[in-house]
């Protein structure tokens, strides 16, 4: 891992001295610049650390500060800092779990950088989860595919193989049901975990568009087609697919029944794959497939969330800001810091590499080849706060009593007449 | 001449020299005084301003005027997560209060002169002394679904497994059980202290006039255990109202939130990841406040009255 980590530090620095001729043209940058993060697990962090560490070597006079605050604390903080005591760059996620900030005018508008020409051809697939009023509040630095994760070994044993539809998907899980597993592992404490199901299940039944205009608010809960989704979710619960208990386990507590082959699917995103390597799973025991679709007539779409830089409006260095924006960006350090020693995950930048890992290349051709319907953020961000943590009980609460539909959806559009109003 | 002198020197003395008696108290008394209105009456006021806004607390504040706690009528009305919150709130107020008989036989029964009793009373002193975090993840492993000892415990008997924290209707009394673990050994030691202080005499004269046993305990002991008795209410249904560190740890409020209480839902609501609804979780620390009203109102009137009976 150290000389991993190494080696990773000085391929950076081999990025940033090419990608240091693209930036020689511009102005001397000095003062201080604050940077706050929200990397705080061992690897993300490092790879921060040292990206920073050569914007820090490109800008010698620049006195750069930088403060990694825990992730799950950074959510409420932000709040407390944007308003107090600003940094000049700070880390977020994009779509409606920005818009607080937008609204309150607390992120600067980043317009300007989505017209220079390196960003605007490069990374026009974000655009879209950067915008609100039809402008852009900051940039995205990575992204990650969602999908099913399963245990190649155990298809093998049984003789499937991956599910182009439905009825596959649901056969595969009856002849996984049958050798004694359990289909698909899950830990709902913490509830997020039975949105990426909600999201799959919603976008393959009713399509992106409606997805977008249910998390919008704009669709009652009691509509049909909202039923549907959850009438082909009641399939898989009838049919014991999930583990048991799940309410009770965290997403890592949910690892050991695919570990030790007690279950065999995972919906989840790429950040999956790390733990279940460490735990002793190769790439031969390991493998992805994207969720099949159910409704042949709507066009497939994905979760891939994106986390993002933003400067602060009250940030006392925007110049210097909006050059580490740029630089982030930039093919050169978006190919190394996405790479697998580093954040594992997909690039930005259209310019950039995607780095030699079986789920990285499969989510990469994924996203960029079949993902026609949209690509939606997931659902906690992509619907307001407050009906996202309503919904996501009534998700977990169906997942266990699924005979509480009507009960549950009753409750959800009273929420969201509240929520929208 | 000498009186004269004294009268002058009377009228010259300052108002502060003249009234120092009178002053003096609340001169020494102004520091927590003002710290209490600062920290404490004046924020009672502002949660109630505050329960009139609808406000995320970065915008601007909406003034609603009361429609927040129509709203918690509603959740009240239509069994919504404020009626399972108050209703669970009540669960913990009486339940709890079980550590106290619980605390009272363990202080009796330790309090013999055995060898090495010192031991035992520090053992069964330890709950409360490790963190409430550290016991709420005890008990979350004890209960485990899988791999937890009760599960394997009830095979024993021949008792099918049960997810304790996983299904709403078990959820609140294993976390209270949990609860009563440490709050008993608080219990039991102020009943031991307690039992020190009682008057050999009034035993030996109660054993004379043929009291024993039951008789004994509930005529002759536990009168003298009043002032004990009153520490461990109190303490109990403070415990009881701060169960929130319990529930954080154990299961977040759910599942699908069946184990929360107000002061988590107040947090859910207003400081939580998906929450941010100020004036909400004002309005239910306003509920929250008035139901500690009565007990704060029963303790000061309680206290009052010993104070004035002389004790």
């Amino acid at each position: 891992m150290r000389s991993m980590l190494k080696a990773s530090v000085a391929a950076l620095a081999a990025a940033a001295t090419l990608a240091g001729g693209a930036f020689a043209g511009s102005h001397q940058l000095s003062g201080d610049l604050k940077i706050f993060l929200d990397t705080s697990n061992p690897a993300p962090r490092a790879t921060m650390e040292a990206m920073i560490a050569q914007f820090q070597d490109l800008h010698p006079d620049l006195n750069i500060e930088t403060t990694v605050i825990d992730r799950e604390e950074y959510k409420t903080q932000i709040r407390n800092f944007l308003t107090a005591n600003p940094p000049d760059v700070n880390t977020w996620y994009a779509a409606n779990r920005m818009r607080p900030y937008v609204e309150a005018g607390l992120f600067e508008d980043v317009s300007d950088l989505w017209m220079e020409p390196e960003i605007a051809d490069n990374l026009a697939s974000t655009k879209g989860a950067m915008t609100i009023d039809g402008k852009q509040w900051g940039v995205p630095y990575t992204y990650y595919q969602w999908g099913v994760y399963y245990r190649k070994d155990i298809y093998e044993e049984l003789g499937l193989s991956e599910p182009s539809n439905w009825d596959e998907f649901k056969a595969n899980c009856q002849a996984i049901l049958d050798s004694g597993r359990k289909c698909y592992t899950i830990g709902t404490k913490f509830l997020w975990t039975a949105g990426g199901w909600f999201d799959y299940l919603n976008m393959r039944t009713n399509g992106f568009d409606f997805h977008m205009d249910l998390a919008g608010g704009n669709v009652s809960w009691e509509d049909d087609r909202v039923k549907q989704t959850f009438m082909n979710w009641k399939e898989l619960i009838d049919m014991g697919a999930f583990v048991d208990n799940h309410q009770t386990y965290s997403w890592q507590e949910a690892l050991p029944f695919m570990v030790n082959g007690d279950a065999v699917h995972y919906l989840m995103g790429n950040f999956a794959v790390a733990p279940l390597r460490d735990a002793g799973l190769t790439d031969d025991q390991l493998d992805f497939y994207q969720f099949p679709a159910i409704n042949p007539d709507v066009a497939l779409a994905e979760d891939a969330p994106t986390d993002t830089f933003h400067i602060p409006a009250n940030a006392a260095n925007k110049d210097a800001a909006r050059e580490f924006l740029r630089f982030v960006v930039s093919p050169d350090v978006q190919t190394e810091i996405n790479n697998g020693a580093n954040l594992g995950q997909l690039p930005v930048n259209a310019m950039s590499g995607v780095d030699d890992d079986k789920f990285l290349n499969e989510g990469f051709a994924m996203l960029s080849s079949n993902s026609p319907g949209g690509v939606a953020q997931f659902w906690d961000r992509d619907a307001p706060a407050e009906m996202a943590k309503v919904s996501m009980e009534g998700f977990q609460e169906f997942m266990v009593k699924p005979d509480n539909l009507d009960r549950i959806l009753a409750k959800l559009e009273r929420a969201r007449q509240r929520i929208y109003r | 001449m000498a009186v004269a002198a004294d009268a002058v020197q009377l009228e010259t003395r300052s108002w502060f020299h003249r009234n120092q008696q009178a002053i003096a108290p609340w001169l020494f008394l102004a520091p927590g005084v003002l710290f209490f209105l600062f920290y404490v009456i004046f924020p009672i006021f502002q949660s109630f301003n505050i329960s009139l806004y609808e406000w995320d607390g970065l915008g601007e504040a909406e003034f609603i005027g009361l429609r927040h706690y129509e709203d918690l009528y509603w959740e009240f009305a239509d069994r919504d997560a404020f009626f399972v919150s108050l209703k669970n709130n009540l669960l913990w107020l009486l339940l709890y209060l079980l550590a106290i008989p619980a605390g009272l036989f363990i202080a009796l029964f330790l309090n013999q002169t055995v060898v090495g009793i010192r031991l035992y009373k520090s053992l069964f002193f330890f709950p409360f002394v490790i963190s409430q975090v550290v016991v709420g993840l005890v008990f979350t492993w004890f209960y485990d679904p899988t791999f937890g000892l009760l599960n394997t415990m009830l095979g024993w008997v021949g008792l099918g497994p049960i997810n304790v924290l996983g299904d709403e209707r078990f959820v609140t009394y294993g976390i209270i059980l949990a609860g009563l673990w440490p709050q008993t050994a608080y219990c039991m030691i102020l009943y031991l202290t307690g039992l020190n202080a009682v008057d050999p005499e009034q035993i030996e004269a109660g054993r004379l006039d043929n009291a024993k046993g039951w008789k004994m305990l509930w005529y002759i002991i536990i009168p003298q255990l009043k002032p004990a008795t009153f520490i461990a209410f109190v303490v109990t249904i403070i415990g009881a109202l701060r169960s929130f560190d319990f529930i954080a740890v154990m299961t977040q409020g759910g599942p699908f939130g069946s184990s929360r209480v107000l002061a988590f839902y107040m947090f859910e609501v207003a400081l939580s990841e998906y929450g941010f609804r100020m004036g909400y979780g004002a309005a239910i620390a306003v509920v929250l406040f008035l139901i500690m009203l009565c007990f704060i109102a029963y303790f000061l009137w309680s206290m009052y009255r010993d104070q004035k009976g002389g004790r």
